[in-house]
């Protein structure tokens, strides 16, 4: 396989801009940045640099203005509205920073959401759900609400949903910001374990350089560009 | 995911038990007052509906069935030259003053019928023999006079006797038929003995109750008496809603029952209307995180809705079946009047599709312009 066919997001030059009254405010200035199947990527960078704004435009949630993005060789920027709705379900599993979990439905209810989605029936998805809630640990919390776990489990509870239906790309967004370190090594172990796969895709938009190390590469961004690529965190540190 | 909305609803316990109560009682509320007015309404006909003559003839100046302009005896005649009459009988209403046995005094309204042929008599006898009015003194009470004498320390049963304007009353049957707006209790006599009762007058004969004969329609023979000068002939059905829609237009009643109905809609909307609307606007980051999962915005507005509605039928259901129970409940006392026609519950699941409609409406439009985006934020 070469190198063109393992990279699973290429953005190029994208710009997007958000109007604030009179003015335009710049969140991208012409970012580019390349993902590969079977790896990591973080994206890293002060507040505001525009890592989460990169990565909307990358899971198809917000429209860009200029540039190219290519998801699976699917390109966004051509994608009408419910095109891009339904790649979204078909190909991305999201792990938020507040997690999102639905505090009302169990943790088999929460996981089998994106496979309800897709069309499955409740009783399919939720024998589904069980299986990976299973393999992260939490075989005995299936009819537990969001409220009655820790914060670790809870996000092993997100990581569940991102994976439940086998997406090719995970979209993670400070994964570890509500978490202590312990529980945010243990997070990113599982993660790495579970969800990478030789034909899936990692990315990880962070500040949390205790997380640097289980990176592959990382990008780090500064006033709306990408100014570095580092295929070692050690790199990053002494950049 | 309409499962998912489902359960989203019902295990926010704090929210929905505040949706379904202030919907269960804006229902309560606009069902029980509406039921009150009609049944308001139905006393106001209940002499129409108890002699259930096809065809009245009432003085010209008449309004409506509980206003009583007497008439001439001669005009009993009148109707009866008039083609296509079966037969045309007297009929005496009037409100007369009741002795009872210990010298307190009742108001009555006392219905003289037709001697031969006792036109007008109640159908519902619970003691006693219609006929027997036929006997010198005698009367048919009805259930609320037994219960208003009952209340004054007096029994009344077979034989009991008492007083009307002095004269002597004996009771030969007990009837159970529809109560009067004012409440007085219908005592049942003769024509020509209520006219003994009946303080003398030129003019004392009510109403002449008439009857088309095979092949006239009510109508047509109400159109024929009616060219008789001084007279109006009235059909049953338009004498019962001409009764309603005078009450309706000249008392305060359509007012102060409409003002609680109103009161209702307003709490259904201020209370239903805003928790609806604070709990999609609490349950917006989910929505948004669904749709950032890939759910439609046909899928959310979908789950929307199932909420409104499940609520909105649930409340809907307690509202009317209390309403219902309290309707159960008073009909065995008779009191305050309770009649829930079908239009009732129709129109208060109309008000309670216009609640949730309106609050899942302006919830919706939040979740449409919601951009899945803001989960990152």
């Amino acid at each position: 396989m070469s190198d063109e066919t393992k990279i699973a997001v290429r953005v190029e030059n994208v710009v997007k801009t958000f109007s604030g009254g009179d003015s335009r405010v710049f969140a991208l200035k012409g970012a580019s940045l390349e993902a590969r199947f079977g790896e990591i990527l973080m994206i890293v960078g002060p507040s505001g640099c525009g890592k989460t704004t990169l990565l909307s435009v990358i899971c198809g949630t917000l429209k860009f203005d200029e540039g190219k993005i290519t998801v699976f060789d699917k390109d966004l920027g051509k994608m009408r509205n419910g095109d891009m709705t339904r790649f979204r379900r078909e190909n991305i599993g999201f792990i938020f920073q507040q997690f999102n979990l639905i505090p009302t439905l169990t943790t088999v209810e929460n996981v089998s959401i994106p496979l309800i989605l897709q069309g499955k029936s409740t009783a399919e998805a939720e024998r589904r759900a069980r299986v990976v809630l299973e393999q992260v640990g939490l075989g005995e919390k299936f009819k537990s609400y969001p409220n009655q776990l820790s914060g670790g489990q809870q996000q092993r509870v997100a990581i569940s949903r991102a994976l439940v239906h086998e997406p090719r790309l995970i979209i993670c967004d400070e994964p570890t910001a509500a978490l202590d370190s312990v529980s945010g090594h243990k997070t990113l172990e599982l993660l790495k374990a579970s969800a990478l796969q030789p034909d899936r895709c990692v990315i990880i938009v962070t500040h949390d350089s205790r997380i640097y190390q289980f990176a592959d590469r990382i990008v780090q961004m500064d006033d709306g560009h990408v100014v570095g690529h580092f295929d070692d965190h050690t790199q990053l540190q002494h950049a | 995911m309409l499962n998912v909305a489902l359960k989203m609803l019902f295990r926010d316990r704090a929210k929905y038990a505040m949706l379904v109560c202030g919907l269960a009682f804006c229902s309560l509320l606009m069902c029980q007052q509406s039921s009150v007015f009609c049944g308001l309404m139905m006393w106001t006909t209940a002499t129409v509906r108890n002699i259930g003559a096809p065809v009245w003839v009432v003085d010209a100046k008449v309004e409506q069935a509980n206003e009583v302009i007497p008439m001439r005896q001669i005009e009993v005649d009148r109707v009866r030259s008039v083609k296509g009459v079966a037969w045309a009988v007297p009929l005496y209403i009037g409100i007369e003053q009741a002795r009872l046995g210990d010298g307190s005094f009742q108001n009555v309204q006392v219905v003289g019928l037709d001697t031969g042929t006792l036109t007008g008599r109640p159908m519902n006898m619970t003691a006693g023999r219609i006929e027997d009015l036929r006997l010198p003194d005698s009367v048919v009470v009805d259930q609320v006079a037994v219960e208003k004498f009952r209340r004054k320390g007096i029994k009344i049963e077979l034989g009991t006797v008492f007083e009307i304007n002095d004269k002597t009353a004996r009771v030969v049957g007990i009837c159970h038929v529809s109560r009067s707006f004012l409440g007085q209790p219908y005592i049942y006599t003769t024509y020509d003995r209520a006219l003994q009762y009946a303080k003398p007058s030129r003019k004392q004969l009510s109403y002449v109750l008439a009857a088309p004969q095979p092949g006239v329609s009510d109508r047509e023979l109400a159109d024929r008496i009616n060219k008789l000068d001084g007279l109006r002939a009235i059909e049953s059905d338009e004498l019962f809603w001409m009764t309603i829609r005078w009450y309706i237009k000249n008392t305060g009643i359509p007012i102060s029952f409409g003002t609680v109905v109103i009161l209702g809609l307003i709490v259904g909307v201020a209370i239903a209307g805003q928790t609806f609307y604070l709990f999609v606007h609490d349950n917006l980051r989910f929505l948004a995180a669904f749709k950032a999962m890939g759910a439609r915005n046909s899928t959310l507005a979908a789950m929307v809705l199932t909420q409104a509605f499940s609520v909105g039928f649930i409340g809907y259901g307690i509202g009317v079946g209390l309403a219902s129970w309290f309707g159960n409940t008073v009909l065995a006392r008779e009191a305050p009047p309770f009649f829930m026609p079908w239009q009732v519950p129709a129109f208060v699941a109309g008000v309670i599709l216009f609640i949730c409609s309106f609050s899942a409406l302006i919830a919706l439009a939040k979740v449409m312009r919601l951009e899945p985006a803001v989960v990152f934020r």
